[in-house]
Order: C-alpha cells, then sequence, then structure tokens
C-alpha cells in the first residue's frame, strides 16, 4: 500500500496536478502536526467552494462586472498556488486574462475548464489522502522524480 | 507525506510575528512556517486589524503583511504602523508581480518583499535580515 501511495502521490506531479508548493507544504509536517497537509487542502477546498460560487453568481450578472470577477479570481488563484494546485492555478491565470481583456466568452469557457481541473483535483486529493490515512506517513516528503 | 519537520525548533523566548492575511488558507500556511521556525506568532484578517493590535500595546520582531485585504489593506496598514513609530521588519508577501504595484507597496514603508506562495527558504531570507 505505502508503494501505492507512493505511485499515486508521484502522478500527481507527473501529470500536473501539483507542483513544487505542495512538497513545501509536506515539509512543515512533523510528529506535532501529522496531517497538516490534509488540513490545509480541506481548508482550501471548503474556502474555495465559496469563491467559486461567487465567480458563478457573478457570472450569471450580465453585464459582466470584470472587475469584480478579476477580484473573486485573484483570491481564488492566491489560495490555489499556495497549495500547489498547479493546473487549477493556470485556469485561473487564464480567467484573468479575459478578466483584464473584457472577453466575457473567454470567462466562461475559461471557468468551465477550472471547475473541471478543480473536480478532477479534489477527487485525486480525497482518494490519495484517504489511502494516506490508511497506510500511514511517508518517512520523507520526496521531490518528484 | 513527511514524517519529520526538518526547521523544527524550540519556541523562542525573543522573536515574534504578526501574520496579516484575509487569506485562511494562507494565514494556516504562514502560521505553520513561522512555528516550524521556533517564531510565536498570532494572525490577524485585515490591515486594520494589524494597526489595532499595535494600539493596544503589542509589538512584534517581524510583520507578514499581505497587500489585497478587504477594511484596510496593507499598502495602507504599512504606511500607518510606521507613522506609528513601528520599527518592526515588515515584510510584504503578495501574489502581484506588476512592478509599479509593488513599488508602491514597498514606498509605504517595506523592509522587504516576497511574492506568494511563502516557502521556508523565503521566510528564512527574511528573517536573516532581522538578524542583521
Amino acid at each position: 500500500m505505502r508503494r501505492q501511495l507512493a505511485i499515486m502521490r508521484q502522478s500527481l506531479f507527473d501529470q500536473g496536478y501539483l507542483d513544487e508548493q505542495f512538497i513545501e507544504l509536506e515539509e512543515l509536517q512533523d510528529d506535532a502536526n501529522p496531517n497538516f497537509v490534509e488540513e490545509v487542502v480541506t481548508l482550501y477546498f471548503r474556502d474555495s467552494a465559496r469563491l467559486i460560487l461567487n465567480i458563478q453568481q457573478a457570472l450569471e450578472r450580465k453585464p459582466f462586472d470584470f472587475n469584480k470577477l478579476d477580484g473573486y479570481m485573484h483570491q481564488f488563484k492566491g489560495s490555489s498556488s499556495s497549495i500547489g494546485a498547479n493546473k487549477v492555478k493556470a485556469e485561473s491565470t487564464l480567467f484573468r486574462e479575459y478578466c483584464r481583456s473584457a472577453n466575457a466568452e473567454g470567462c466562461l469557457r475559461a471557468f468551465q475548464q477550472l471547475k473541471k481541473e478543480y473536480a478532477t483535483l479534489r477527487k485525486k486529493l480525497e482518494a490519495y489522502f484517504q489511502l494516506a490515512r490508511q497506510t500511514g506517513p511517508l518517512e520523507t516528503a520526496s521531490r518528484p522524480k | 507525506m513527511a514524517a519529520q519537520g526538518r526547521h523544527g525548533g524550540k519556541k523562542s523566548n525573543k522573536m515574534t510575528a504578526l501574520v496579516v492575511d484575509d487569506n485562511t488558507v494562507n494565514r494556516m500556511i504562514h502560521h505553520r512556517l513561522l512555528d516550524n521556525l521556533g517564531i510565536e506568532n498570532v494572525a490577524v484578517v485585515n490591515g486594520k486589524e494589524a494597526v489595532d493590535i499595535h494600539c493596544s500595546g503589542k509589538t512584534f520582531d517581524l510583520i507578514l503583511m499581505d497587500m489585497d485585504m478587504p477594511v484596510m489593506n496593507g499598502i495602507e496598514a504599512t504606511r500607518q504602523l510606521r507613522e506609528m513609530g513601528i520599527r518592526s521588519m515588515i515584510a510584504g508577501v503578495s501574489t502581484r508581480s506588476m512592478e509599479r504595484e509593488i513599488r508602491e507597496f514597498i514606498e509605504a514603508g517595506l523592509d522587504d518583499y516576497q511574492e506568494k506562495p511563502l516557502t521556508m527558504s523565503k521566510l528564512i531570507s527574511i528573517i536573516h535580515k532581522i538578524n542583521g
């Protein structure tokens, strides 16, 4: 099971879902805070769900308030970046570019893609942490190969 | 996942820090980073609370100041703290990357600026500046 956990973890990096920042979080775990990464990630998904809803609601109001949308996405991108959510962060950047160029269609497309990446990441991390809980902590955080 | 922290230290009697950030994820991470270095720290959620906590008489060796916050942003909070005579190390921490925006933040009175996400190496470089 440890090997399965390691493979699962490696694939999250190989497929671009996570970046180096996730490893920074892993390195903050210790015996006194053994679940730190899962706690931060859980907080992220709880917090960002509210932002996603705000953006969703803002996109239902016409005309778009691009400043407001950009503001929400700035916050969302910040959190995503802090946990190493690489693909989600990339989609956030694209959305913000569309906001800045006042491209409504682009915003809508980018948001749909962002939600997909967000949902995929959530599912993968939930599976990862579930397996981690069954397996117990790996001895050291290792940089992706 | 790591079982051992690599930077664990005993609680310092002297070094203290204030985290100023409206984002709960960032507050949690910054708190843990500081904790891991043995730095006692508290967190507030906007610039006004940062100013208020100083008005109550508390001071800190280090202030990690986010830029974009509701009620009072980091630029205004930094300006006010300096006007109050606060000489603590204030390190701006933000996702902003435009030179003009960062310059405005620095000119408000920062001692250092680091782009988010804050990492252990970035935090250590800030602390080295406090220690000279």
